[in-house]
């Protein structure tokens, strides 16, 4: 405190003549000894006038995504525009978040991470914060998932006072990566993620600065989408400015400044309420791994490892309503693009418990506020390294927060709430990444498709999982149009776009499916172009009650088609992939490659190669035995599941005659199929002590691959508790070592 | 919510249209007695059901004890201990096992990752699939602290339930 202000040599511009550091201390003690935001005793706002209480929190939110719609239209690159890939929130002056738009709400925390760095590294002092300043952030370990995701942040002062931050986030198709595209794999450290904003003062008088932006047009490869959606961030956050203006002329200063604060309060309430409405106390567990087989692929010398992240989640609610999430037992980061800092890991549970707890309350930091939570330090999801590599965290952040789903979706299943289960969701990747250069001109086309926001989400306990669009970072996505992607990756059109069999996990309640495309290049130089997803050599998580995890990716492309000439002369071309059929080879010939391996690092790529990609369904959940028959025959007709995989995981018999295309189901052949799938489950499976026995042979005798004991072994090291675990599960003597 | 509507959501029987209603409604208080008066109905148990813990599993007050018990009736034991340990196992752990379930390339290699299929050893209906890497502890998915949510929801413990 007397540092601050022995520092500032002028009027603090926090409240009542306190410095913002000042603000934050007195704020995180009165949480610490209250247990309540800023001490809030009673919601005095909402008990003396609720209609004005509701009204002004609509007219923040209502300011927020008017904001989103309008600054979208105002400026953005295709990616923010076609999908909305964007969000702004409104936050107070220690960092708080109070209301928010909609969009890609994962990053309202991380945003006020990286406020909340401002205020305790002491901005204030220096470089200052003053009316009309712009402040940019695109560091991961300060308050960010990637580098690819800028946050642009506004002070919004009321006379001398700093009364809020207006702030926006926009996710860029290019940050200068040693790559191009917006999620690299390929950087193993801080030094090839691109361009970095450490909490810059970008922009004064309300002017950004011509050295900034000179700067940043140079630091990333498709600059005029830079400056498009630097405005556009900008633009979004002076609207909150001014709204928050208007708000105070409208309601006074007074009424703004408890407002502010009662409302996160009010949030965290809320959120605490819906634990004890939904859920129930008690200890709950759920597991996701990723597996990154990089030995032969990585590029570098020390990427040069398969691997496995372990992300265990284990929540425990206490009696007292007490929500502790930890994930003790994860493993460890590492030279790879995966590595991800405690902030986005808090961005992803708030927003997931958003999604799933408080969709209809309060959404702001009052959630975040509500629950305690343990990333250990050192670990991947907390990484403390400044110097790793962080383009990339969503491959491992996505995959463990499917643990989330589950955890919860067993404790709102029990409080008889089966509406609300949520036993997963698709992994958003593997459309196109990269960019390429026109043969015609020379100019860079970027390639970072954002349909990847529409994969399938996992099966409720009393419906079908929505198929082909959901993505757990921005709840309203969809896939966009395919004609704006190739807009933007103009060198590489769309040959098909359409529903993958086999892609929705298996159960009662199916997962959403997913769907596949095929991409052509077309007058281009060359091209640089990958996909990546995280579930190839491993599933991405589970199902639940018996529901399967879904597909995982696989790689496809042909080399030097012969896709003119079938076109030229009119013949067919492939849709999709069936892998059993071979039509792709055979219809596309050319250099076909097919790998199991879900990333696949960049490749120079020329005119008529085809690549295809698969975006992910989501996982089942209950017996796939018990998914009613007709149901069943009703995927088959909308090319949800192959007659194959309907008869062996489903065990239903359908028949179609010759030339139709509608299957018909077979009730007297389904039944049998049926019981004879139970037969073998009683013929095939083990007692759990000879399972036991045979798993802990296994451990015992080394029998478990590289990347597998390696996995125990991080995991082990970073955790004594979970090493103990590992060992009385497994009856393995003290200091034993996989 | 009234009873019939339960028995309908229970039974995956409200399309979609009903059943976003229901979401986008104010949760009903007493959707845990609703729900629980239709299971206990249905399984016809002269033990009391105390909670469901999965789609085919619920904890039952037996005596002194809380069990774990499928409906079809096979008992797993002590709810305190882990289900599981008491199911029929098998695993997915090489290609051609995985092949007979996902399309060709389309699932985990099976030295990195298998499928654990736990069934019902009385009625073998799948009751829980995991995906873990071979030698993975088989995980406790599941601890309900009873009391505590009957004391939440102020409702009595069945009278025979107090441990």
């Amino acid at each position: 405190m007397d540092v601050a202000k022995r520092d500032v040599g002028r009027t603090p511009i926090g409240w009542d003549g306190k410095t913002l550091l000042e603000m934050m201390e007195e704020s995180e003690r009165l949480f610490q000894e209250t247990g309540r935001y800023q001490g809030i005793d009673r919601l005095e706002l909402k008990e003396e006038d609720h209609f004005r209480y509701e009204r002004a929190f609509a007219k923040l939110r209502g300011a927020l995504v008017a904001a989103r719609e309008t600054a979208l239209h105002i400026s953005a690159s295709p990616i923010v525009r076609n999908i909305g890939e964007l969000c702004f929130a409104l936050y107070t002056p220690e960092g708080d978040s109070v209301a928010v738009s909609t969009g890609i709400m994962v990053h309202v925390h991380t945003m006020s991470e990286a406020l909340k760095w401002m205020v305790r590294n002491n901005y204030e002092r220096d470089p200052g914060i003053r009316p009309g300043d712009i402040f940019t952030s695109n560091d991961p370990d300060v308050g960010n998932v990637h580098t690819a995701d800028v946050h642009t942040m506004v002070p919004v002062f009321w006379e001398d006072e700093l009364v809020g931050w207006a702030s926006g986030v926009t996710h860029q198709v290019d940050i200068g990566a040693n790559t191009p595209g917006h999620d690299p794999i390929t950087p193993t450290s801080r030094f090839e993620d691109g361009f970095h904003l450490t909490c810059e003062r970008i922009g004064e008088d309300e002017h950004i600065r011509q050295d900034h932006r000179l700067r940043s047009q140079r630091a990333v490869r498709s600059p005029l989408y830079w400056d498009l959606d630097e405005k556009c961030r900008t633009a979004g956050a002076y609207l909150i400015r001014d709204a928050v203006h208007r708000f105070i002329a409208e309601e006074g200063i007074d009424y703004y400044k408890r407002f502010t604060r009662e409302v996160v309060e009010e949030g965290r309430r809320i959120f605490m309420a819906r634990v004890r409405e939904r859920l129930l106390p008690g200890r709950y567990r759920a597991v996701t791994f990723v597996g990154i087989p990089f030995k032969e692929e990585a590029w570098q010398p020390r990427a040069r490892k398969d691997f496995i992240c372990h992300a265990p989640m284990e929540i425990v609610i206490g009696r007292d309503g007490d929500f502790f999430l930890t994930m003790e037992g994860a493993s460890e980061p590492g030279f790879h693009a995966f590595n991800c800092a405690e902030g986005p890991m808090q961005g992803a549970i708030w927003v997931l418990l958003s999604q799933m707890l408080v969709y209809d309350g309060k959404v702001n930091d009052g959630s975040y506020l509500a629950l305690r939570h343990y990333f250990p330090p050192g670990s991947w999801c907390n990484a403390l390294d400044p110097q790793l590599s962080y383009s990339t965290p969503w491959a491992f952040l996505i995959p463990a927060f499917t643990g989330l789903t589950r955890c919860l979706s067993r404790a709102l299943f029990a409080r008889g709430y089966r509406e609300e289960v949520v036993c997963g969701y698709g992994f958003t990747g593997d459309a196109i990444q990269g960019g390429g250069t026109l043969a015609f001109n020379g100019e860079y086309w970027p390639a970072a498709n954002f349909e990847i926001s529409a994969v399938g989400l996992g099966a409720s306990a009393v419906h079908d999982g929505l198929d082909w669009g959901y993505a757990m970072w921005n709840p309203e996505s969809d896939q966009g149009d395919a004609e704006l992607w190739e807009l933007l990756e103009i060198g590489i059109p769309y040959l098909a776009r359409r529903v993958k069999e086999d892609t929705a996990g298996y159960g009662k309640y199916r997962g959403g499916s997913g769907w596949e495309a095929l991409r052509l290049l077309v007058g281009n130089r060359d091209a640089e172009l990958y996909m990546a997803r995280a579930d190839g050599v491993t599933f991405m998580g589970s199902g639940i009650f018996g529901g399967y995890p879904q597909a995982t990716a696989y790689r496809l492309w042909s080399r030097g088609s012969e896709i003119m000439d079938r076109v030229s002369k009119g013949q067919p071309y492939p849709l999709g992939d069936d892998p059993d059929s071979g039509e792709f080879e055979e219809l596309l010939r050319g250099e076909v490659t097919r790998r199991t391996t879900a990333m696949m690092m960049p490749e120079i790529f020329h005119d008529r190669d085809v690549l295809h990609y698969v975006l992910s369904g989501g996982p089942g959940c209950g017996d796939p035995l018990e998914r009613p028959a007709q149901r069943v025959v009703d995927d088959m007709n909308e090319g949800i599941f192959s007659e194959r995989i309907a008869a062996d995981v489903l065990g239903v018999v359908a028949s179609r005659a010759e030339g139709q295309e509608k299957w018909t189901l077979d009730e007297e052949a389904t039944d049998a199929r049926r019981q004879e799938i139970r037969r073998l489950r009683a013929e095939r499976s083990l007692p759990f002590d000879d399972f036991w026995q045979q798993e802990r042979q296994r451990i015992e005798q080394g029998q478990l691959v590289e990347p597998v004991r390696g996995m125990l072994r991080e995991s082990m090291g970073l955790s004594q508790t979970w090493a103990q675990e590992f060992r009385a599960f497994w009856k393995l003597p003290e200091g034993f070592q996989p | 919510m009234e009873r019939r509507t339960a028995k309908d959501l229970i039974d995956g029987q409200l399309s979609w249209p009903q059943l976003k209603e229901i979401i986008s409604h104010p949760k009903d208080p007493d959707r845990f007695q609703v729900v629980m008066d239709v299971l206990r109905e249905r399984l016809g148990w002269q033990e009391p059901v105390l909670l469901p813990l999965a789609e085919h599993l619920y904890i039952v007050q037996k005596g002194t004890q809380r069990v774990v018990r499928c409906d079809c009736g096979y008992e797993f034991g002590d709810c305190r201990e882990n289900w599981k340990t008491k199911a029929r196992v098998f695993v997915r752990n090489d290609e051609s096992l995985l092949r007979e379930i996902y399309p060709q390339m389309m699932h985990c290699d099976p030295q990195w990752m298998e499928l654990r299929e736990f069934y019902c050893p009385g009625c073998f209906t799948l009751l829980e699939v995991e995906a873990v890497p071979p030698g993975y502890p088989v995980l406790f998915d599941f601890q309900p602290d009873i009391d505590g949510l009957y004391e939440w929801l102020g409702l009595p413990l069945p009278s025979s339930a107090s441990e």
